[in-house]
């Protein structure tokens, strides 16, 4: 069955809904009432990050166990990278100092290895975390609220986007309602 | 137990239950409120009653509204300084090292004594957004985002001066495994190739860090100028002379929130708060916090074994890695406090965010970490005498602690007093509440640390085993100029940090605020029901 395509009284098409909560505990509750209604595409918005949002929004473990895998990943390759480059190094242009012992002497590498599996571990983390997370993004629909934008001041918001499959403009919104929303509406694409 | 934590009529305020709370009233023994005694006590990390609102109006504030004279004053002044700087490199590059005071028996000097002293500078930002995040210490929002800018800047300089003391800069290049057709590479067992690698991985990974607490920030800045752009509130921008001269001030032909709304917003990368996005943020944050942690260790310790594995006495020596470290955190914490107390005098509103309880705490680690620097001058002696080495014994004794025979005695003495004697006054609780006690001793603590620097590198150096191989050290005015620039280059970047970017990290600040964990709204009966609940903040201090 075709889902449904919702339009505005102007026409243009429903990106989802957002409902404006006073707090986090209301925010937290209205989380948890979503979540076990079953939808898929919404999200939370919050100034900051609230304490255990990710159980309330059931995505704990799930949202961040690729990126857990990608930043190891990063991390392993900086350190067998980092101790060959400087093994095959030593062994392609092999400088005697002090008379100290070359061969199979690993220890001097210690300190390199470990500095490169710091940066890539660092460069994975922070580009995991955007990459997984869709950004950089030029633009987004929810800011073509103006209310949204306060978002990043005090606000708190649920959005619940149109493409889920259980997305209907009237039931939706009373479920944000019945959560305890104070302040509802439609967002166009 | 009748008292009331000052945390819950902020959570109970802001969850409506009490508007009248008053801030007012509070007991002078507790300072600006937040120098609770009682370690049962949360004391506010925020004051005045402040809500998420206001944090954002004040530290947005800072970017967004002019600067105060003293911005410009101060930037000119330190700009003029670091003018100096850039012809003292250019003039080193064109003639040599020889420029400066190096002669054959002290060749390292206020090259490496600037680099050691500007990266150990650099670890207090660390190790506040890194080891302090993991213990959980939440008193380091007011000060993270300050002290990783400082971090950043500090490296810059530090960078410069081993750049320049290799003596041909263009070959600089040969410090980095680049395939070249000599087909020669570095020598990875030497520190300091290893000292290349940990500093460049240090700037590297605290510059990651510092981006990625300021993306929501800078998000928030992003949406306030859009928001005024929709709500036409904004401006054409203004150019006016930062000097009391008639000159006519230029209109630009575009807004200055146009100008942040597009800078703002390319760098916050499109940043829109969802609650999947800060889950995945904070786990990547607690990540590069776990590896800071030992990065931050790692980077001195290689800093310190750039002299601990060479034979020279007074440099060869186990204790140098953790006593680099702490030295580094000590100097550190000390710039902080020596940048932060008079910012707070200057910024309005900056006194609510940054307590007194932030700078007694800051105050505390300077003490602690003075007392392990402390431990380990006394640790060398101690090793010196109980070595039995002749000529370690003379390093410590004959080249630095004796007047008569020490030419240096004078750095060696100045050290101590400065890093072990003035921290000492941090005992005294009266003293380490006292902002202008704490920034005179930061400011004795950063000159005994240059000096610390200096005692190692020089006096050690100036007279190695061969009496007809000693020679004194005279810095040139090449020296001078080129370290006192040093100094206007960090200042300068400082300013236009606090200048163009938040200089608290907003989103972190708002989540240890009262009222951000849902628990703070939860059980408004029970707050009613107790007998705490009517009880004035002021009974906290008893």
């Amino acid at each position: 069955m075709a889902r449904p395509i919702y339009q505005t009284e102007s026409g243009a098409r429903v990106f989802g809904i957002l409902a404006q909560f006073e707090n986090t505990l209301t925010l937290t509750n209205a989380a948890k009432a979503v979540r076990d209604a079953g939808f898929r595409k919404w999200d939370t918005h919050s100034p900051f990050p609230v304490h255990e949002m990710e159980h309330a929004m059931g995505i704990a473990g799930r949202a961040v166990r690729p990126l857990a895998y990608a930043i190891g990943l990063a991390a392993l390759t900086g350190v067998v990278g980092g101790f060959l480059m400087q093994w095959w190094i030593n062994y392609d242009y092999f400088i005697v100092v002090q008379g100290k012992p070359t061969d199979g002497a690993w220890e001097p590498f210690i300190p390199v290895t470990f500095e490169m599996g710091i940066l890539l571990t660092a460069f994975a983390a922070i580009i995991g975390m955007l990459a997984f997370n869709g950004l950089p993004r030029h633009h987004h629909p929810l800011f073509n609220s103006e209310r949204f934008l306060s978002t990043s001041d005090d606000a708190f918001f649920i959005s619940v986007e149109a493409k889920d499959v259980k997305f209907d403009p009237e039931t939706t919104r009373k479920l944000l309602e019945d959560a305890g929303a104070t302040h509802i509406e439609l967002v166009e694409e | 137990m009748s008292v009331i934590n000052p945390d819950q009529i902020d959570a109970q305020r802001l969850a409506g239950m009490r508007p009248d709370a008053s801030r007012g009233d509070i007991d002078p023994a507790l300072g600006d409120g937040s120098l609770v005694d009682d370690p049962a006590l949360r004391p506010p990390l925020v004051l005045n009653g402040r809500d998420f609102h206001d944090v954002t109006e004040i530290v947005c504030g800072y970017t967004e509204k002019a600067p105060g004279w003293w911005w410009f004053h101060a930037l000119g002044f330190a700009a003029t300084v670091a003018g100096p700087a850039q012809n003292m490199i250019h003039y080193l590059i064109i003639t040599g090292v020889g420029v400066w005071g190096l002669n054959n028996q002290v060749d390292w000097a206020w090259d490496i004594t600037n680099f050691v002293f500007w990266i150990g500078i650099g670890h207090a930002g660390t190790l506040i957004s890194a080891i302090l995040c993991l213990l959980k210490q939440e008193w380091r929002t007011a000060v993270n985002r300050s002290a990783e800018a400082m971090t950043i800047f500090a490296v810059v300089c530090a960078g410069i001066f081993p750049g320049i003391h290799v003596g041909r800069v263009w070959f600089a290049w040969m410090l980095f495994p680049i395939p070249n057709y000599n087909w020669i590479w570095p020598n990875f067992r030497s520190p300091l190739l290893w000292d290349v690698f940990a500093v460049s991985t240090y700037a590297t990974v605290s510059a990651l860090f510092w981006y990625m607490g300021l993306i929501p920030d800078l998000a928030t800045l992003r949406d306030r100028a859009h928001r005024r752009l929709q709500r036409g509130e904004s401006q054409n921008m203004k150019l006016r002379l930062a000097l009391p001269i008639p000159f006519p001030v230029l209109t630009m032909p575009f807004k200055g929130d146009t100008l942040r709304a597009y800078i703002y917003g390319f760098l916050a990368l499109g940043w829109r708060f969802s609650g999947t996005h800060w889950f995945r943020y904070e786990k990547a944050y607690l990540i590069l916090a776990g590896i800071s942690t030992p990065l931050v260790l790692s980077v001195h310790s290689i800093v310190s074994f750039d002299f601990a594995t060479s034979i020279l006495p007074g440099w060869h020596t186990t204790i140098f890695p953790p006593y680099f470290v702490a030295g580094a955190v000590f100097g550190g914490f000390a710039m902080v406090l020596l940048l932060l107390i008079p910012l707070r005098e200057l910024l309005p509103n900056m006194k609510d965010l940054l307590t007194l309880r932030h700078l007694e705490l800051m105050a505390k680690i300077l003490l602690v970490t003075g007392m392990m620097v402390g431990f380990a001058y006394g640790m060398e002696f101690f090793i010196a005498w109980y070595g039995a080495n002749q000529f370690e014994w003379y390093a410590f004794i004959g080249n630095r602690a004796n007047p008569e025979t020490a030419p240096y005695w004078w750095a060696y003495y100045t050290m101590i007093f400065c890093n072990v004697v003035t921290p000492q006054l941090f005992w005294v609780k009266k003293f380490r509440q006292n902002p202008i006690i704490i920034w005179i001793v930061a400011l004795f603590v950063t000159v005994g640390m240059w000096f610390e620097r200096f005692v190692i590198i020089v006096t050690s150096l100036h007279r190695a085993f061969l009496p007809g191989e000693w020679h004194m050290f005279y810095p040139t005015w090449v020296d001078i100029l080129t370290f006192v620039g040093s100094i206007g280059i960090f200042l300068t970047l400082f300013l236009l940090f606090v200048r163009f970017l938040p200089i608290f990290p907003i989103a972190e600040l708002k989540a240890v605020m009262p009222g951000a964990s849902p628990h703070d709204h939860e059980h408004h009966d029970d707050d009613h029901s107790d007998d705490q609940g009517d009880a004035p903040a002021k009974e906290g201090a008893h």
